[in-house]
């Protein structure tokens, strides 16, 4: 994974709540078998018309926020499936930052697992930076993850929470799955103790009949 | 309950860390699955546990004509690779033809899989429903699967609870997918963020397990990570007998251990809802999310009664999508389609009710189309041992095989753009049954009756028996 620290980008406003994974990437494309190559793909349906056309209307396809590489959403961001192409899709478009003023679990969880960079601001400055994106052609926010910092370049100067464990994660890139085999006796000890099983009593891919009422 | 199941989970916490917590039970299909199988492949890790996960075809898995060849190529591919992946590694699969075969949060308690104070998870969101049997089960992402499959564990921060408790009798013609919606309806669908649902009180305590199960499935509807329910005579009385479930002494010693996971007396939760069941009314939904939803006998919303803006404006746009005006009657709302299925109400018990209310009539004419789609191949055995099907052709349904179907349209079952849709399934999303599609949430006896009538109705004004 490649590491997050700080990053400064053109910013592409979402205007809408409860984005949903769906949304972010239908899932006619959850069938492909690789990890790459979702960005064309991110948006899909309210990014084009028949035929692959750009929709005038969708903001992503609007000129002045094309190269955009911070995202601003809404309130419960990612909602709903839990696919991860939906990040895959969010960081091949482009994006290595996301702002909203709050997420759902599982895409939170999934930006981590990919160097996206989640940023959890309260509504009033998420307003703020809606305000200032659409006032000024071009506006760009930067990203400080080790000083938790969102700055403009006219003087804003926002700080973010993020989870300390977390934030080394992105800061370092690291494999939570390399992490994890680092507890290798541990797990060991635990089965030990705990002895999970999942024993069949009775063969399968046999019809078994349901209790009739 | 969840604290029980997470310390009784523990293998390593250190302060500032998420903790690292054993996995009783995975299961993968064939959409989220196949990245994470190459990762490991990329990094030469092994599968620790296979015999603890169980994969199945649920997501693409046509419902009609599966001796033929796929033709989906995208889908053929994502099969050979779950059962290229699962030989491989010796983790057992259901494949699409497999006699156990059906949508992995359907066949898992079926076969007893699932059994109480386990941890599941699962790539796929609505892995909440396993939670009906007192498990901590929840929907991981790919990077998620691809560690469980290396460890067997997952680092996990705590999260936080929230008791709802569901007091009183719920009325006739009321079913758990109505109590659920009406939450959703309730707290938004971003309610639940961050917390885990622990559902009690009366009027869940009389739930069947497939109801419990209807209510578990959509906590993710309500922004929970996973709901639970503690598991009772109920609970035990279902899982008695089911291949993974032991025997005789065995399982009386199951159930002992079993009958301890329940949340003590005086158990603090970090917050509470309380919904009185007989204020329930049976729910549809008439916008693009599950919690934009409302009683039968309502109207479509007016976008400028909702307080805030961004409610205002998603309110708005829900309509132009839906292609509603406020004000409507839901009653009055004539449909195109009607599909009976998915992992919300599939089962048994709803393809019974859903039976009943159709049984001697026939579906509108009005209608392109009305799909029944059991959960599983078991409850479609168990149906036709009892003559539902037949109810269902002679009322003009279309008898499926199982799977998850148009409840996503990742299959052929597609709902076509601009055609409007009464679904017994959980996610009303903008194309989640096919781009352009107008899908509203409801119970399997008011899709059942919208079928006949060709538009939604209030279930409880039919002369039907609703509870059997
Ligand atoms: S039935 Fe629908 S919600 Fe359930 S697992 Fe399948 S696609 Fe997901």
């Amino acid at each position: 994974m490649q590491p997050f620290s700080t990053h400064a980008g053109l910013v592409a406003p979402l205007d809408r709540v409860n984005v949903d994974t769906d949304q972010m990437i239908p899932k006619q494309f959850c069938k492909l078998l690789t990890r790459e190559g979702y960005g064309r793909l991110l948006f899909f349906d309210w990014r084009y018309l028949d035929g692959e056309k750009p929709n005038p209307e969708f903001v992503l396809n609007w000129p002045r926020y094309q190269g955009a590489s911070v995202l601003l959403g809404r309130a419960n961001f990612g909602c709903g499936s839990s696919r991860e192409h939906a990040p895959w899709g969010v960081l091949d478009y482009g994006f290595r930052v996301v702002i909203a003023p709050s997420f759902a679990d599982i895409f939170y969880n999934n930006c981590f697992k990919n160097g996206i960079l989640p940023v959890t601001l309260p509504d009033a400055q998420v307003e703020e930076l809606f305000r200032r994106t659409e006032q000024h052609i071009g506006y760009r926010l930067a990203a400080d993850l080790p000083n938790q910092t969102i700055t403009d370049d006219f003087a804003l100067k926002l700080t973010f929470e993020i989870d300390p464990f977390r934030k080394q994660i992105l800061l370092k890139g690291l494999d939570d799955i390399g992490m994890t085999l680092e507890h290798k006796a541990e797990i060991a000890a635990f089965e030990k103790r705990y002895q999970p099983t999942a024993t069949m009593y009775d063969p399968v891919d046999v019809i078994i009949s349901e209790p009739s009422k | 309950m969840y604290e029980k199941i997470w310390e009784a989970h523990l293998v390593h916490e250190a302060p500032g860390q998420p903790a690292l917590i054993y996995i009783d039970r995975h299961f993968i299909h064939e959409g989220t699955s196949p990245q994470a199988f190459a990762g490991l492949k990329a990094e030469s890790r092994k599968v620790r546990r296979p015999e603890l996960t169980f994969a199945v075809m649920d997501h693409s898995v046509p419902t009609k004509g599966r001796e033929l060849p796929i033709l989906d190529k995208d889908a053929a591919l994502q099969f050979e690779a779950l059962a290229r992946n699962c030989r491989e590694t010796g983790v057992r699969l259901f494949d699409m033809h497999s006699l156990n075969q059906g949508i992995v949060h359907i066949i898992g308690p079926e076969l007893g899989i699932t059994q109480p104070g386990h941890t599941i998870v699962c790539g796929d969101s609505h892995t909440s429903t396993h939670g009906a049997f007192g498990t901590l089960a929840f929907g991981i992402g790919t990077s998620e699967v691809e560690h469980v499959l290396a460890t067997q564990c997952l680092s996990q921060f705590r999260s936080k609870t929230m008791q709802i408790v569901v007091d009183g009798k719920r009325p006739r013609g009321v079913t758990a997918k109505d109590i659920i919606l009406a939450i959703i309806g309730k707290i938004g669908i971003g309610g639940g963020i961050g917390h885990i649902f622990e559902y009690t009180g009366e009027a869940i305590r009389a739930l069947s397990m497939e109801g419990r199960m209807t209510i578990c499935n959509m906590s993710i509807e309500g922004g929970a990570r996973a709901g639970m329910i503690a598991p009772d005579e109920t609970t035990f009385a279902y899982l008695e007998g089911r291949p993974f479930v032991p025997r005789g002494q065995g399982f009386q010693a199951a159930v002992e251990r079993w009958k301890t996971i329940a949340s003590d007396p005086d158990a603090k939760f970090d917050a509470r809802l309380e919904v009185k069941a007989a204020d329930i009314a049976p729910q549809v939904t008439w916008g693009t999310n599950p919690g934009m939803v409302t009683s039968v006998t309502g109207r479509v919303p007016d976008p400028g009664s909702f307080s805030d803006s961004d409610q205002q404006k998603a309110a708005a746009r829900a309509l132009e999508y839906m292609g509603l005006k406020a004000g409507t009657r839901l009653v009055d709302i004539p449909l195109d389609r009607v599909f009976i299925g998915s992992c919300t109400n599939s089962r048994l018990e709803d393809l019974r009710a859903a039976a009943r209310v159709v049984a001697g009539k026939k579906v509108a004419r009005t209608l392109k189309g009305a799909l029944v789609v059991p959960g599983s191949r078991v409850v479609k055995a168990q149906a036709e041992k009892e003559g539902l099907d037949k109810v269902f052709r002679e009322a003009g349904f279309d008898w499926r095989d199982a799977g998850c179907s148009m409840c996503i349209g990742m299959n052929p079952d597609v709902l076509p753009s601009g055609e409007r849709c009464a679904s017994t399934s959980n996610r009303n999303f903008e194309g989640r049954q096919g781009k352009g599609g107008r899908t509203h949430l409801v119970s399997p006896i008011m899709a059942a009756a919208a079928a006949i009538a060709g538009h939604f109705v209030d279930i409880r004004e039919w002369d039907v028996d609703l509870e059997a």
